[in-house]
């Protein structure tokens, strides 16, 4: 009787806890938390030396806003298909898990690969990590985000093959929730980015 | 510390009050047409006077729906949603102040801040 509840209860598996709630995605929540202060710090140093181009490109001649637009795009979107991905393995349906957690890496692919397009094209046009205060500060808080991207995508891979070798039953929804936390707040942390960073003119 | 066990049935009870597929796919409508809407004020010159103002509220706008809905923020344990914005809160705080102190003394920022 208990192994069948365990089959049709999601999370059903007992852990000891002093909250009643799951103790990994509380960690998870205080992880991502802690991960506001580490973006907030790449951010506001690149608010303070967006200005100092020592004689190389300036953001509003380098930036190309409708690329960094449809870039955004895709990323938005992979958050959806990564929300289709948990409501797939929330009701049993496991194929549905694999298209979507697939659908979620090519996208998060697509993103990272045109970063390292416009990573090239910065380059060529004059802006390196060590040019300017400018550049520094820009590739840092955008590689790192594209870091945390690929961190991402390793992570859907490894769950679309755990899920394959059939180790993420509907019980274990949980692996993908948490997977989907981060990936969720690298998108947020775009929608920031390219905000502050691409769209809103600088002196 | 007393512990319980994990809350089997409450998270069961969660999971039922997230939204389904359909209405995920009306969010990522409604932030697609957000996101369309940023790009395209920031072509129009009219709105320039305007522009950091909109953008920042067509940003907050997309920020707490995907926190909200995609997340989960809005049907989950209140305990999940005070981790985070305790976090953005520091962060945005803790920041401001950081820039506030350069933008008074710029010299601290080292040369040409």
């Amino acid at each position: 009787m208990a192994t069948h509840e365990a089959a049709v209860t999601p999370h059903a598996e007992e852990h000891h806890t002093s909250t009643g709630l799951d103790n990994v995605k509380l960690a998870m929540w205080a992880f991502l938390g802690s991960e506001c202060l580490f973006f907030g710090s790449l951010i506001s140093t690149y608010l303070l030396y967006r200005n100092r181009t020592q004689g190389g490109p300036t953001p509003s001649e380098i930036y190309d806003i409708p690329f960094t637009s449809v870039s955004s795009f895709v990323l938005l979107m992979s958050s959806l298909t990564m929300v289709l991905a948990l409501a797939a393995i929330q009701r049993g349906d496991h194929r549905g898990l694999r298209a979507w957690l697939l659908a979620t890496a090519f996208l998060g692919m697509s993103f990272i690969g045109g970063q390292i397009y416009e990573f090239t094209t910065f380059y060529e046009e004059g802006l390196a990590l060590s040019k300017s205060p400018f550049g520094s500060a820009f590739f840092l808080l955008t590689g790192f985000h594209g870091a945390h991207v690929t961190v991402g995508i390793l992570m859907l891979l490894a769950l679309y093959g755990m899920s394959a070798a059939g180790r993420i039953p509907q019980a274990e929804s949980r692996k993908v929730e948490f997977i989907g936390l981060y990936w969720h707040f690298v998108d947020i942390v775009w929608i920031v980015i390219f905000t502050v960073i691409y769209l809103i003119p600088t002196e | 510390m007393a512990s319980t066990e994990f809350d089997a049935p409450r998270e069961a009870e969660e999971l039922s009050h997230h939204p389904g597929p359909r209405q995920y796919v009306v969010i990522a409508i409604i932030l697609a047409i957000v996101t369309a809407a940023e790009v395209a004020i920031y072509y129009v010159e009219a709105l320039e006077d305007w522009l950091v103002p909109f953008l920042i509220v067509f940003s907050v706008l997309k920020f707490i729906l995907v926190a909200l809905y995609f997340m989960h923020l809005k049907f989950d344990s209140l305990i999940f949603r005070r981790l985070f914005i305790v976090g953005i809160v520091l962060a945005f705080v803790v920041f401001t102040i950081v820039l506030l102190t350069f933008f008074l003394a710029p010299e601290t920022a080292g040369p040409g801040a």
